[in-house]
């Protein structure tokens, strides 16, 4: 049996810390949008918050239960997306999420990787 | 017992523990050897060919189903050939309507069921403007009886219940359920998938009217089901799909059909696939059911006892005297999915998620869970390696 991909794959230290005490988790009160995404995959979901004013991303938040890969995700995109304006997070695509989470991604595990990015351009695309 | 040597998957990946049967088994030599035998030796189409090679094919087409129908003590004319258990409940769903009688509008099944003995129902249930009802599941992991006597009555037209729960590995009484729902003549459907190839199943003791099972979780190949129908109710039912071997004659204005269970099988068969899984229902009986469920059993047993002394692992299983070879499980403050992805890590392949059953893992108030599930060819030492990897796995997140 070999164990020895076992921490160096995609669970490495920081990424674990960051899923035990995730930033910018939590619901927004009064966000300008707001837009679950669900996980068809293995039934997780998360919650994203938007306040938006001229233009631009003032807050985001994210909630929900997911795994490590999600939780880590989402924490990320919020952080990444705050103070930007909407038309470049509109342009913010997969790879450029992949790369902020600097770990290696299997396949299978894509979809937890952009579960965030598909609740916020979910909100983004809503009328109120 | 040893049988790793007879699937070759195991010397290509040498390292692999495989812990998925519950989603589809490895496949054996004979079986591989006899798909390759029906293309290389056999191949042509059956029942209509008057040449040898037809006839040869078509020999070895009735045999599989003979054999099949002796697998669960059916006869041979109640067996029909489908993809999977999906395809044959859904032909169910569609074809039971027309002979359910008056004053019968409900349908019950149970809280435990795959979305497969689920979505069908429902659907069926709007079409037809019928009423679901589910037997409740106790907090042990087993049925409710009593909830299912109340539930069973003279309003019910079908009763659909999964054997083995592919997600907690109950084993369910079905024969008990099977007698209140005939003494208030209800059909009986029995999901097949998770028993069949795992203990002896015989239709007339467990008192259906119809049963499901797939290929590939009997170590045969994915694209051939079985569904057997007992023979008083399939030559009443109606065909489903028109055309090829399922008629006997045909004028401009109309069709005579086949008998069963011909009526049931349009168009060209999936010949090699049905005759391939004939090969793997032989290597099952050959190694014998009863002998197969005490290997599962004592590693069902080993795991149980090994995993409950993890601090932090919370497992849903009925225990052993109710469940099969399958046992749902968390670790504490750790996704399923990273669960698999960290025993993958290991070479164990395992599964995570709702295990199509999200109603089921609604009531457990979880969104999902890890999933280990064995087969004839896993051995303690396969568990051994598991116990070893979830201890890393739960000391890396709980710090163990």
């Amino acid at each position: 049996m070999n164990h020895n991909n076992f921490s160096e794959r995609m669970y490495r230290e920081h990424i674990l810390e960051l899923y035990r005490n995730p930033s910018n988790f939590g619901k927004m009160k009064n966000p300008t949008k707001k837009h679950t995404e669900h996980n068809s995959f293995c039934g997780d979901e998360i919650t994203f918050y938007l306040k938006i004013k001229d233009g631009r991303i003032k807050d985001a938040s994210f909630e929900g239960s997911g795994c490590v890969l999600s939780v880590v995700s989402s924490s990320m995109l919020a952080e990444k997306i705050r103070n930007m304006n909407i038309s470049d997070v509109k342009k913010f695509g997969k790879k450029d999420l992949i790369d902020l989470l600097k770990i290696k991604i299997s396949l299978a595990r894509l979809k937890c990787v952009l579960l965030p990015l598909n609740a916020v351009v979910g909100a983004l695309e809503k009328n109120a | 017992m040893n049988h790793k040597k007879d699937f070759p998957i195991f010397k290509n990946s040498k390292n692999l523990i495989y812990l998925d049967n519950a989603s589809t088994t490895q496949k054996p030599r004979q079986v591989i050897k006899s798909i390759v035998d029906s293309y290389e030796t056999t191949n042509a189409n059956i029942h209509r060919g008057i040449y040898d090679l037809s006839q040869k094919a078509t020999r070895k087409y009735d045999d599989a189903r003979a054999l099949i129908a002796k697998f669960i003590s059916a006869s041979h004319e109640e067996i029909i050939f489908t993809r999977s258990t999906t395809e044959s409940l859904n032909f169910l769903s569609y074809v039971l309507d027309s002979i359910i009688p008056e004053g019968k509008n409900e349908i019950l099944l149970t809280e435990m069921e795959h979305h497969s003995n689920l979505v069908p129902w429902q659907q069926l249930a709007r079409r037809k403007n019928m009423k679901l009802k589910f037997i409740k599941m106790k907090s042990d992991f087993t049925l409710d009886l009593q909830d299912a006597k109340n539930k069973i009555t003279y309003k019910t037209a079908i009763v659909s219940i999964t054997h083995v729960s592919n997600s907690l590995g109950t084993i369910n009484p079905v024969k008990e359920i099977f007698e209140m729902a005939k003494r208030k003549n209800s059909m009986t459907i029995l999901d097949a998938a998770q028993s069949a190839g795992h203990m002896k199943i015989d239709v007339k003791k467990i008192g259906c009217d119809f049963l499901a099972f797939s290929g590939h979780k009997v170590y045969g190949p994915t694209g051939i089901g079985v569904l057997y129908g007992k023979k008083d109710v399939l030559k009443i039912i109606p065909p489903f799909q028109f055309g090829g071997d399922m008629i006997k004659a045909v004028t401009f204005n109309g069709a005579e059909w086949n008998t069963i269970p011909e009526r049931f099988e349009a168009g060209t068969q999936n010949i090699e696939g049905a005759i391939a899984l004939g090969e793997a229902i032989r290597y099952v009986e050959n190694i014998g059911l009863k002998k197969i469920e005490k290997h599962e059993r004592e590693l069902l047993a080993y795991a149980l006892e090994e995993m409950k002394k993890i601090e932090g692992i919370n497992v849903y299983n009925p225990g052993i005297k109710n469940s099969s070879g399958i046992i749902s499980f968390n670790i504490k403050g750790v996704h399923s999915h990273d669960v698999i992805s960290l025993l993958d890590d290991c070479e164990i392949a395992a599964r995570g998620g709702h295990h199509c059953t999200m109603p089921l893992m609604k009531i457990l108030g979880i969104p999902g869970t890890a999933r280990v599930s064995f087969g004839i060819y896993n051995t303690k030492k396969d568990v051994d390696a598991l116990v070893l990897a979830l201890k890393k796995i739960n000391g890396k997140f709980n710090g163990k």
